[in-house]
């Protein structure tokens, strides 16, 4: 690999940094080494607390594991179904030509992003008085909508003017031009984002555990709670490695996503990148902030 | 209406809390993204390998999860806070820290070539070319999107209410139980204090992002 960062490197800084990088991994296996020491002195692998996943009891562990998952991507998938028509109207509306309509959503909007998840799910829970898993939902489908509409009306603007003038000159009307010629490219454009976006969406499920919902994290609270305190590790650390795996599988399939979009661009410009190389020296400000613009969650 | 006003000062002791916990881990989380982006761009090949994986790792966790480790597992395994403040700060300021880092890098990779070669070029070592030339014209791309961080930063610290802290959501979650029939009225006041926090950070980015566009 190469970099403009530095030079590339002779014998003797190939040396050096071979040492530096067997220092460091030393370094670090030490501290894991002295982590999982601690671990073990309290007895945290010992063969009977891991038992719950292979022993007799291992069916219901598993089974109530899947029904955390299970109800985890359920939350997910109705929420990012109903959350991407709505981002697409929102966004219409967004860049609606009617003062009247823009202003009204654009505040709407400003409200959405600016507020925690959760405490739209609290408050959906509480005022509404709905059931933990609409809460859920309909939390994650109001600010997951927002942060659509943002990235799509990013997506058009990005595009060039030439695109909207050319649909306008040819006798579309301005409503037409939008859902022909722009909103495809802008949903092509930014599909990276749109992406990414959804595994945020995914990852805010776990905020279900805090409204009461009974998603993979709150299930493992329940099991924990059930077999008593000395579970609670193991319970954890399968847990939180099963929402870390799917986490990163979405993750891949987003890059993967990227990178295909990335070989055949539409519009003739190159599109926005999630993940420059190294220095590759691209220097778009603007593409880049359009791209860094919605939050992370 | 009037549950609100009779409790101004839990939303006033909430918000206080809210924007110290933003604050606190918001600079450490920049320091320690920053230190991770150089890592990441580091000639250290383990250098490199830790960042990436740690960032890959705390970005692709839920930061409820994050905080279950730190507020309920930890002090099982007898690491015991003696404020659950330090938990959350932990919690915040190790998961911020990846978005950081990648922002950085990002921001790193926005610098024109001709810089760090120019650096190179007249004898700066690889601190160097960072230290004096690259980070600091790296900074002015930058700033929006770390902006946009610090706003999601302190709509996450509403985790913590839901971890024995109470900051804002906490107190929400207390008062709404203490005035079940004016929970729209008391919901609304949380989120307004909210709104007090991320609309100005939000206004900010925006200026800051048209200041920079300009000037490239």
């Amino acid at each position: 690999m190469t970099s403009v960062l530095y030079d590339v490197p002779g014998p003797k800084a190939r040396l050096y940094s071979l040492i530096g990088s067997a220092v460091g991994i030393l370094l670090i296996v030490g501290i894991l080494a002295i982590a999982v020491a601690t671990l073990a002195q309290q007895g945290i692998f010992d063969a009977e607390r891991w038992e719950i996943f292979y022993g007799p009891m291992a069916p219901d562990v598993w089974s109530l594991i899947g029904q955390g998952i299970l109800s985890t991507l359920a939350a997910a998938a109705v929420a990012a179904i109903i959350a991407f028509p709505l981002g697409i109207a929102l966004c219409l509306l967004r860049i609606s030509l009617i003062p009247w309509i823009r202003i009204p959503t654009q505040v709407v909007l400003e409200f959405l992003r600016g507020m925690p998840v959760v405490l739209m799910m609290l408050f959906v829970l509480l005022v509404f008085a709905t059931g933990q898993f609409q809460a859920v939902v309909v939390g994650l489908v109001l600010y997951n909508a927002a942060i659509f509409a943002e990235i799509l009306r990013a997506g058009i603007q990005s595009l060039p003017k030439g695109q909207r003038e050319a649909g306008l000159a040819i006798g579309l009307r301005s409503f037409q031009s939008r859902m022909s010629i722009e909103f495809p490219q802008a949903v092509r454009r930014m599909l990276p984002s749109l992406v990414a976006q959804l595994v945020v969406l995914l990852k805010d499920t776990s905020l279900g555990y805090i409204v009461g919902y009974e998603e993979l994290l709150r299930k493992i609270q329940i099991m924990a709670d059930f077999l008593g305190p000395n579970f609670l590790f193991p319970a954890f650390f399968v847990g939180a490695a099963i929402y870390i795996l799917i986490n990163l599988s979405v993750s891949r399939i987003a890059i993967w996503i990227e990178r295909r979009g990335s070989k055949k661009t539409a519009g003739g410009v190159a599109a926005p990148s999630l993940r420059t190389g190294l220095m590759v020296g691209g220097n778009d400000p603007i593409a880049k902030d359009s791209v860094e613009g919605p939050e992370k969650k | 209406m009037d549950a609100v006003i009779a409790s101004l000062p839990q939303y006033w002791d909430g918000f206080l809390r809210t924007l110290y916990l933003s604050v606190i881990s918001g600079i450490i989380a920049l320091i320690v993204g920053t230190i991770l982006a150089a890592m990441r761009v580091s000639p250290v090949a383990a250098l490199r390998g830790f960042s990436t994986f740690y960032v890959e790792v705390a970005r692709n966790t839920p930061l409820t999860i994050i905080f279950f480790f730190a507020a309920i597992v930890l002090p099982r395994l007898g690491v015991k806070f003696e404020q659950f403040e330090v938990a959350a700060i932990i919690a915040l300021s190790s998961y911020t820290a990846a978005f950081i880092a990648e922002a950085v890098r990002s921001g790193v990779n926005s610098v024109p070539v001709g810089q760090a070669e120019a650096a190179r070029s007249i004898g700066m070592t690889f601190i160097q070319v960072l230290g004096f030339i690259v980070l600091p014209q790296a900074v002015r791309t930058v700033i929006p999107p770390l902006i946009n961080i610090l706003i999601a930063l302190v709509k996450n610290s509403s985790v913590a209410g839901a971890f024995f802290v109470l900051e804002l959501f906490g107190y929400g979650r207390q008062l709404s139980n203490d005035y079940g029939d004016q929970v729209l009225w008391i919901l609304l006041g949380v989120a307004f204090f909210y709104l007090l926090i991320t609309v100005p950070l939000g206004l900010l980015a925006h200026f800051v992002e048209r200041k920079v566009a300009i000037a490239r």
